[in-house]
């Protein structure tokens, strides 16, 4: 029983169940329209700035900040991926066939994570394009530098954080535990942590932030200014944090009675 | 052939399963017999490799079953009919479970049409009854044509043809030298079932024999003998006939007599000898049921409490009869007073619940934890 049968399986797993489309489109929809919506507003607000501030205007990460909110829609899908079993009970029907833990849980994130790149990669690309046609003058071009990487890095962020959940939702095998301690942590905790500047040394560490600096081509567009890591650091840091949360998800997984 | 050796699960300070050995052997329909929450799930987990004992062991043909290679092919498995994402529809859940040992497609349809679900496969699971789902599950265990097989309550929620059909189904895979591991609380069904018992109740082993030793072991028969009406003193005349003779005799509320002890033409001799006349002497063999009622009564995990309303139903009890002085502990009818099947009809015993409670406990029986 190779490696590749648990991917077939799990392709057809979840490309079988409706929460993943309605998720991964969620997350598609929600992150270009506010990105569009954002462009629109930023690009009135652009002829009225003065040259300094427009200088420091970054139009890739303006273009993805729809991935705010898109963001929250990936983490449901990451926890669905992995919880269902769970809740369903569909997990011993799966260990009854598959009693190789490792086998299974890592054939399972890689299907899940790479549709979610697939998703994350499509969705960075659409926003964009689309932010930078509405931003006109003002926007900028995938030949522009560290402009490539920042559109793929928004991808590989929303792939990253997808998975950094399905290891969360393995720990705690539970949808509702899960996605209630995940959503107000993304959405409140860590915006709030990164507001003041006292929190900030320890808000700019967690996965999110860290990770999302991937996105930025101007300098310090997104963490204000003495941040002591780079672009792929940051996206270091995010990985260290999915690799935590994944090794979590394993070891639940081997220990404890499915 | 499954192995248990001292196999033990605790929960906290709570034995699920106690020091359980036992050994299913190919060719046979082996019944796995417990009062709900008496440890059969839990082993059933355990020798699938869902939860790890706390001691001892259980393997698969010597290997533990999650050390076994292409576990599927080897092992088939139905835990819970509900075990499935009520999302997806039944042919693509089985599809996603074939493949994981790359069993063919073909297979899955194959699997579909011998539990007859083959006109609901493209339906989504959510929509199945539990007969239907107990189908699927048996049909997931079916997929990789192992020689070992695992079923936990499979009956529950089919019709009466269902569970012919998945009674038929268990004799026919043991024939092909199957080992075939069946739970369940249906002693009834388990008698029609199973060539072979295990019995557990509180975790612990009770029984591990053949279906009619276990109900030759454990049944104790008796003889109901009624003397005619019309003589007054027959029946005490009997009685201390009976009684002098080494039998153990209780009598019944309308007057019958309940002998223990006496083989049947020895009463009759008895009778002849004292000058009574008879008007009814027969046998009577507990059923499975009652054998098994009698050996568990003490590992019931859930017992009912006392109904305040209890003497409405109160029956007349067995007495001891006039010549009979010093009580004696009755042996025989500890369950209450029963009247049992006909000898030869497998059907399940109406008994006469001594107390309400009981008929409460028995529709308990009915739903299994859903683990």
């Amino acid at each position: 029983m190779a490696f590749t049968a648990v991917l077939t399986s799990e392709w057809t797993k979840i490309r079988t169940v409706a929460s993943t489309s309605w998720t991964l489109a969620v997350a598609m929809i929600v992150t270009v329209g506010f990105g569009a919506l954002i462009s629109t507003a930023a690009k009135a607000g652009l002829d009225r700035m003065s040259a300094l501030e427009r200088a420091a205007f970054d139009p890739t990460v303006v273009s993805f900040t729809g991935m705010q909110f898109g963001q929250l829609a990936m983490i449901v899908f990451g926890v669905m991926v992995v919880s269902t079993e769970y809740s369903t009970g569909m997990i011993r029907t799966s260990l009854a066939a598959v009693p190789a833990r490792a086998r299974f849980l890592f054939g399972k994130l890689t299907v899940a994570t790479a549709l979610a790149l697939l998703v994350g990669l499509l969705t960075s690309f659409v926003s964009f394009f689309l932010g930078q046609a509405i931003l006109g003058d003002h926007g900028t071009g995938l030949g522009t530098e560290n402009v490539l990487r920042a559109v793929i890095g928004a991808g590989v962020y929303m792939a990253l954080l997808a998975l950094f959940s399905m290891g969360v939702a393995a720990m705690l095998r539970s949808s509702v535990a899960s996605i209630s301690i995940l959503i107000p942590f993304f959405l409140i905790v860590s915006n709030a942590l990164n507001i003041f500047e006292a929190t900030r040394t320890y808000g700019q560490y967690l996965p999110d932030a860290a990770g999302s600096k991937i996105i930025e081509v101007v300098p310090d567009t997104i963490a204000g200014t003495g941040t002591p890591y780079g672009p792929w650091g940051g996206l270091g840091i995010m990985v260290l944090w999915v690799a935590a949360s994944v090794l979590g998800g394993y070891l639940v997984l081997r220990k404890r009675d499915a | 052939m499954i192995e248990a050796v001292g196999l033990t699960k605790r929960y906290g300070a709570k034995t699920a399963v106690d020091q359980l050995s036992f050994q299913v052997k190919p060719g046979h329909v082996t019944g796995f017999l417990g009062p709900n929450g008496s440890g059969k799930s839990t082993t059933m987990r355990m020798i699938l490799g869902l939860d790890r004992p706390t001691s001892g062991q259980v393997t698969i043909n010597g290997l533990p079953f999650r050390e076994l290679p292409n576990a599927q092919r080897h092992v088939g498995a139905l835990l819970d009919a509900k075990a499935v994402h009520g999302g997806r529809r039944a042919r693509t859940h089985l599809l996603s479970i074939a493949q994981l040992s790359g069993i063919p497609e073909k297979r899955v349809d194959e699997v579909l049409a011998v539990v007859g679900l083959q006109d609901a496969a493209r339906q989504r699971t959510k929509g199945f009854s539990l007969g239907m789902g107990q189908r699927l599950g048996i049909a997931t265990a079916l997929l990789g044509d192992p020689q070992v097989l695992l079923f936990d309550e499979p009956v529950n929620g089919l019709d009466p043809e269902g569970i012919l059909w998945v009674r038929n189904l268990m004799r026919r895979l043991a024939a092909e030298g199957r080992t075939v591991f069946v739970s369940s609380h249906l002693m009834s069904e388990m008698a029609l079932t199973a060539d072979h018992l295990i019995v557990i109740g509180r975790g612990r082993l009770l029984a591990d024999m053949g279906t009619q030793e276990f109900i030759a072991h454990n049944s104790a028969g008796f003889a109901r003998v009624r003397a005619a009406d019309t003589d007054p003193d027959g029946r005490d005349t009997l009685g201390r006939a009976l009684a002098g003779a080494g039998g153990r005799v209780l009598q019944e509320p309308d007057g019958a007599l309940r002998v223990t002890g006496l083989e049947l033409p020895r009463i009759s001799d008895l009778a002849h000898g004292a000058g009574v006349r008879l008007w009814e002497l027969s046998p009577h063999r507990a059923s499975l049921e009652e054998a098994y009622m009698r050996m568990t009564q003490s590992a019931v995990e859930y017992t009912s409490t006392e109904d305040p309303r209890a003497e409405l139903w109160e029956q007349d009890p067995l007495a001891l009869p006039a010549w009979e002085d010093e009580p004696t502990a009755p042996e025989v009818p500890q369950a209450g007073f029963f009247a049992p099947p006909p000898p030869g009809a497998g059907g399940k015993p109406f008994l006469m619940p001594s107390n309400p409670g009981e008929l409460a406990s028995t529709a308990k029986d009915s739903t299994e934890d859903p683990r």
